[in-house]
């Protein structure tokens, strides 16, 4: 397992003495300028990540939920978390938005860096945090609400009031989501959950797009889909893989295979807290893994 | 046909002829009144002023009765809202939120008629009141904020996580998410709560005796609007007896001479009150989520 030893300073014009401030949400693909794009298959991920984890462990009381998770992620990049059920990746995902937060009695130890900076600071708002970082969850959860005002439902709490806007917000949203030609006739008369699943999901996912996220986590997003509803996320994710950085938990290896372009094998010990086993492009975890553990997991010897 | 199918069928039968039940009572009661006030049912029932000596009506008495249920909404409404709120997303678990649930459990079960005597000691002679509409209206407070905290607590607790969690996800607060994603989804169990609470108000007569007052009024001059003078019927200080109140004291020492088929026919009216307002509840609790929720 590569360690990060010291994460490289934030490529940023304020220079490395920046104070933690609120953080501002910039347009999505303005990912920092050092950042490897995600096709460049970099198998060294200290300093070069959009996203970096050092020794991260997660408690739910005195339960050890993971430990010890370090790994990087590039920007502009699909990243899967795999492994057998129980393994934490789920966990670990929520870490990245900090909604193990509402959990009561989770604690996370160890850092979580988004573009150098550590978003369990103190000074970080988790409330900003999750503005950049966007959760799509596992089972569609749309608004009771138009779909109209599901898309506008984050920017308008976010303060966006202008009709305008909004509606333009809305458009490209569910545009970017492949969304739109399905819905554009009955926006605001027709609710969130008069929709098919994988319609639902979709609209999930143009409802994050809409709050302008960095960063996409998916956990399990097409789990609760059919094949056809599953492929057509899928195309989408690909999609969405130019603007933003996505992490996807999947218990599925072949959409693993599919969608990302690294993949996060992590299993359970003993004590049964999860760790991860490797981390690596994943055509090589697919074909040629440096673990025993993954090959078998791989090629269904366990899990 | 084999023991599953016949215990299948059974435990329908029993479940239908329980529901059958039920509704039969509530037929049965309204049927029962609207028998018992055929001929005496008229529209100046409900528009002229009680009578010892002949039918006359119930105005003013229906008047106190819808009076003392918007005094006691309004301020068990917002108070019984904000504290279930508290109670199912701020309070958490702890010593506090025990009590606060003991006590919940104790006051809802205290016989109406010790609140009565309780507000009779607080709000009447305490504050130099006397029988007054609002002191009657506190009364029915002590026993009703509770109960509203409770449902809404319950309300906003059904709420699936699913919709809380697509909220915060999105980097929405704690509060705004409550106030548009649980609220507007809580809006029809809060309703429901509502409509019990009101139920009790409109039938409570116990603990209306000795604070809000029984002394039947002749006439209102609802021309008087200063809220300040007794004698109005608008100032929540005006002695205010209840259609409950009336028809107990028909039945317990009227001197009316036609008191059985006045008392039937306000017992009818009450429950077409109940009746009328649970429905109009519950469609402004429909119109209201529809409202907030933009559909």
């Amino acid at each position: 397992m590569t360690i990060v030893t010291q994460p490289a300073p934030p490529s940023s014009a304020e220079g490395p003495f920046r104070v933690p401030v609120p953080i501002v949400v910039p347009p999505p693909s303005t990912a920092s300028p050092g950042a490897a794009p995600g096709l460049t298959a970099d198998a060294s991920p200290a300093g070069s990540g959009k996203l970096e984890m050092d020794g991260v462990s997660v408690h739910y009381g005195h339960f050890r939920a993971v430990r010890d998770v370090t790994l990087a992620i590039p920007s502009n990049s699909v990243t899967a978390f795999i492994g057998p059920s129980g393994c934490g990746k789920s966990t670990i995902l929520r870490c990245i938005d900090r909604m193990n937060d509402l959990v009561h009695g989770a604690r996370v130890d160890g850092r979580v860096l988004l573009d150098g900076e550590d978003i369990y600071a103190p000074g970080v708002q988790a409330v900003e945090l999750r503005r950049r970082v966007g959760l799509v969850f596992q089972r569609p959860n749309p608004f009771p609400m138009s779909i109209y005002e599901n898309v506008a439902y984050g920017p308008r709490r976010h303060g966006l009031s202008d009709r305008r806007k909004l509606d333009e917000l809305v458009e490209t949203s569910l545009r970017r989501a492949a969304l739109w030609d399905e819905v554009k006739d009955d926006l605001r008369r027709k609710s969130g959950l008069a929709l098919s699943g994988g319609q639902q999901q979709r609209l999930c996912i143009a409802r994050t797009i809409a709050t302008g996220p960095e960063v996409i986590l998916m956990d399990e997003p097409a789990s609760a889909l059919d094949p056809i509803a599953t492929l057509r996320i899928e195309e989408l994710i690909a999609e969405l893989r130019a603007s933003y950085t996505i992490v996807i938990v999947t218990h599925n290896m072949q959409q693993a295979s599919r969608v990302s372009d690294r993949t996060a094998f992590f299993t359970m010990g003993e004590d049964r807290a999860g760790y991860l086993v490797e981390v690596d492009d994943t055509v090589k975890i697919f074909t040629n893994p440096r673990e025993q553990l993954t090959e078998d997991y791989i090629s269904g010897r366990f899990g | 046909m084999s023991r599953v199918v016949w215990a299948d069928r059974a435990a329908t039968a029993l479940l239908w002829a329980i529901a059958a039940f039920v509704v039969a009572i509530l037929l049965a009661i309204i049927g029962h009144f609207a028998l018992a006030s055929i001929g005496t049912l008229s529209l100046s029932f409900l528009t002229s002023n009680p009578d010892q000596f002949a039918i006359g009506g119930v105005l003013p008495i229906l008047f106190n009765s819808i009076y003392i249920l918007v005094l006691t909404l309004l301020i068990t409404v917002p108070l019984g809202i904000l504290g279930g709120i508290y109670m199912a997303e701020y309070g958490g678990e702890g010593r506090l939120t025990t009590l606060i649930r003991f006590s919940q459990e104790l006051i809802s079960s205290v016989p109406s008629i010790v609140v009565g005597l309780f507000g009779l000691a607080l709000f009447v002679n305490a504050t130099h009141w006397g029988f007054t509409a609002l002191g009657g209206a506190l009364a029915l407070t002590v026993f009703n904020l509770p109960l509203l905290t409770r449902l809404t607590e319950q309300a906003i607790r059904a709420v699936p996580h699913d919709e809380r969690s697509g909220s915060i996800a999105l980097g929405v607060a704690k509060w705004p998410t409550i106030r548009h994603v649980v609220l507007p989804i809580a809006i029809p169990g809060i309703v429901t709560g509502i409509i019990l609470t009101a139920g009790r108000i409109f039938g409570e007569a116990a603990a209306l005796i000795f604070t809000a007052g029984q002394s039947i009024p002749s006439a209102y001059n609802f021309g008087n609007l200063n809220l300040l003078d007794p004698q109005s019927p608008w100032s929540p200080f005006h002695i205010a007896t209840t259609l409950s109140v009336f028809i107990w004291q028909l039945n317990s020492e009227g001197l009316y001479t036609y008191k059985q088929q006045i008392a039937d026919t306000s017992a009818f009216v009450l429950v077409l009150m109940v009746l009328i307002f649970n429905l109009g509840a519950r469609g402004l609790g429909r119109a209201l989520q529809r409202r907030v929720t933009g559909t």
